[in-house]
């Protein structure tokens, strides 16, 4: 796979290097020989050390990668058996969502999963990963009937934002994310939420009410894709990488103010280099917290759910010089 | 006659859109923003901030909203002084851009001119000596902008009316969630969300009342989840504004096709009230809700 980002440069001229090098075969000169194992031991070295300091929008780049894992690869990966699940029963069936039952391993999951799209026509077909309000109901029914069998579920994220158009305001794209929010966070199964690629802001969270939110490691999760935050907070979204930097968008910023998990690592120079390396880090990490969880009753589920999110936020008491009453 | 030719007061709300705001004539007429007809400011303040002509529905503060919805007297404010801390550190500022102010330079401004800590007013009071804890947001804060504290007001507004078994209103008012806060706003749509089926469940009501604008992230969690929805007319309420969809889909939406009126022909509330009916409104809900 070519290092095409532009912050991965180097590792493109070195792989071009190694590329001529290996094509004179036999014909190396002794120097060119040494040159080329040069270069081949460099080329890992060099791409370890560029992914362990990814800036902000360095990673943004890596978390919207073409070539990145989507859901629907992680799936075919992970697990076996994948149903998938349609329609909302009220009136369509959204492609950003895939949703259905699986065995992981031995055990039988409920997945909801955000897809995007690989080439022009998948973009379209998978309105580019942003969910409808179909979308979100579909996936509400799907948890809810998750809820009555007894099912864990697995949600995987990977969205800029929910879907942006008209016909979304007409059926309530607004109600339906608050009532998936308000719905999932009293389900009486254990939820594991991971963010794969974007975690693009309310359309993200429609599906990330979980007990556990893993992030891989060149994941991104944010109020607002960069470029919207950009123009809300500087009215220019020219200024999208400041915002990304100033909202601290990274996992590992995120996992540093405590509002994930744990960090799932990613094979060196991103998901996209190894994608079974990368589901096998995913299906461990998603395992161990499922047996973790296992172990609690419903009630201590849901109140340590509850609570995960209850005190999520910053603020403190001000010194007010008298009330100010009506 | 007053002349036409007065420069508008401009008010920036920090970080929002810069919108033009009540031309003031001396201090004795204003000119409503819709119509452009002068009001006497007298008559405009006894008509609830309603234009007489065109009854577009001027955009309250948390004290002028409760002082026309509760019982004189009856309104006991909640944490009063939570304020933000400005939990990312957001410093950074791009350095060709003519706003230099930080988060914290933000919100210390905002708070001298509006007289509170954030965009939201909590606390308890009765209606017609009925009882109710509410919580009522106020978009002259940094655009009604939902981080922390109105997420925590908001959430603790809830839980004393699980803990008390009464009534929870709110009223809302947000450009969307504050994005100077990061992931800690996005997780308010959680954390009241959360509080809120945790209501559901105590079997208690909840009145959700919309106005000019609600949006985004707080639509999209507390305003929407209303076991009863009331907006005042003309109100701007959706996820995404129209003028964001416009740039995304490069398409014309006409003015003021995304409001009250529009949306609950889609389904999605249960009365557009006028303000001046608010208030009997919510006698008459909280009549027919209450536990006899």
């Amino acid at each position: 796979m070519p290092y095409d980002l532009e912050f991965e440069k180097p590792l493109a001229e070195l792989e071009k290097k190694i590329a001529n090098l290996q094509r004179k075969g036999e014909r190396l000169k002794p120097e060119e020989r040494f040159q080329l194992q040069e270069a081949e031991r460099e080329l890992p070295r060099r791409t370890e050390e560029i992914y362990k300091h990814l800036s902000s929008w360095q990673t943004v780049l890596v978390a919207r990668h073409k070539d990145r894992p989507y859901s629907l690869d992680y799936i075919k990966l992970m697990c076996e058996d994948f149903f998938e699940l349609h329609g909302d029963r009220s009136c369509g069936d959204d492609h950003a969502i895939v949703a259905g039952p699986a065995k992981l391993d031995n055990q039988t999951v409920m997945l909801v999963c955000q897809q995007k799209g690989r080439d022009m026509k998948e973009k379209q077909f998978r309105n580019l990963g942003s969910p409808h309000p179909e979308g979100y109901r579909k996936a509400e029914r799907v948890m809810q009937q998750a809820e009555r069998f007894n099912m864990p579920i697995i949600s995987l994220i990977d969205t800029s934002g929910a879907s942006v158009a008209m016909m979304d305001e007409e059926r309530g794209q607004a109600e339906a994310i608050a009532s998936i929010l308000c719905v999932m966070s009293r389900l009486s199964v254990p939820i594991v939420a991971a963010i794969i690629g974007e975690g693009g802001s309310g359309g993200a969270l429609g599906i990330g009410i979980a007990d556990r939110v893993l992030m891989l490691e060149h994941s991104i999760y944010s109020v607002a894709a960069p470029e919207a935050a950009a123009s809300i907070i500087w009215r220019d979204s020219a200024y999208a990488q400041y915002a990304a930097e100033g909202m601290r968008v990274k996992a590992c910023e995120v996992h540093k103010l405590g509002l994930v998990d744990q960090i799932v690592p990613e094979p060196s120079g991103g998901a996209h280099r190894n994608y079974q390396q990368t589901a096998n880090n995913l299906k461990e990490a998603i395992q161990r917290h499922l047996v973790d969880l296992k172990q609690l009753s419903v009630d201590e589920l849901l109140e340590n759910r509850y609570q995960k999110f209850r005190t999520i936020g910053k603020y403190t008491r001000l010194e007010t010089s008298g009330a100010i009453t009506t | 006659m007053v002349k036409e030719a007065v420069p508008l007061t401009e008010q920036v709300f920090s970080g929002k859109e810069t919108k033009p705001v009540l031309p003031i004539v001396g201090n004795i007429a204003v000119k409503c923003t819709k119509c452009k007809e002068i009001l006497y400011t007298r008559d405009w303040e006894k008509n609830l901030k309603v234009c007489s002509r065109c009854d577009h529905h001027f955009r309250l503060t948390a004290r002028e909203r409760i002082a026309l919805l509760v019982d004189p007297d009856s309104f006991i404010e909640t944490d009063a002084d939570l304020a933000s801390t400005d939990p990312l550190h957001f410093i950074i500022q791009p350095p060709s851009h003519s706003d230099q102010r930080t988060y914290a330079e933000k919100l210390e401004a905002e708070q001298n001119k509006t007289g509170l800590t954030d965009a939201v007013v909590s606390g308890h009071a009765t209606i017609e000596a009925m009882p109710l804890v509410l919580a009522v947001m106020d978009f002259h804060f940094m655009g009604g902008s939902m981080g922390s504290v109105v997420g925590e007001k908001i959430t603790r507004t809830i839980e004393l009316g699980i803990e008390r078994r009464i009534p929870v209103l709110v009223v809302s008012t947000s450009g969307g969630a504050r994005m100077q806060e990061g992931l800690y706003a996005l997780m308010q749509m959680a954390k009241t969300s959360a509080a809120l089926a945790k209501l559901r469940e105590a079997q208690i009501p909840y009145f959700s009342l919309l106005t000019d604008p609600t949006t985004g992230g707080v639509s999209a969690s507390f305003a929407m989840l209303g076991d009863v929805i009331l907006a005042e007319p003309g109100a701007l309420i959706c996820f995404t504004g129209p003028r964001v969809i416009e740039q995304f889909m490069h398409i014309k939406i006409p003015e003021n096709a995304v409001n009250s009126e529009f949306v609950l022909q889609h389904g999605m509330l249960d009365a557009v009230v006028h303000r001046r009916d608010l208030r009997p409104t919510l006698t008459q809900l909280l009549r027919l809700y209450s536990r006899a």
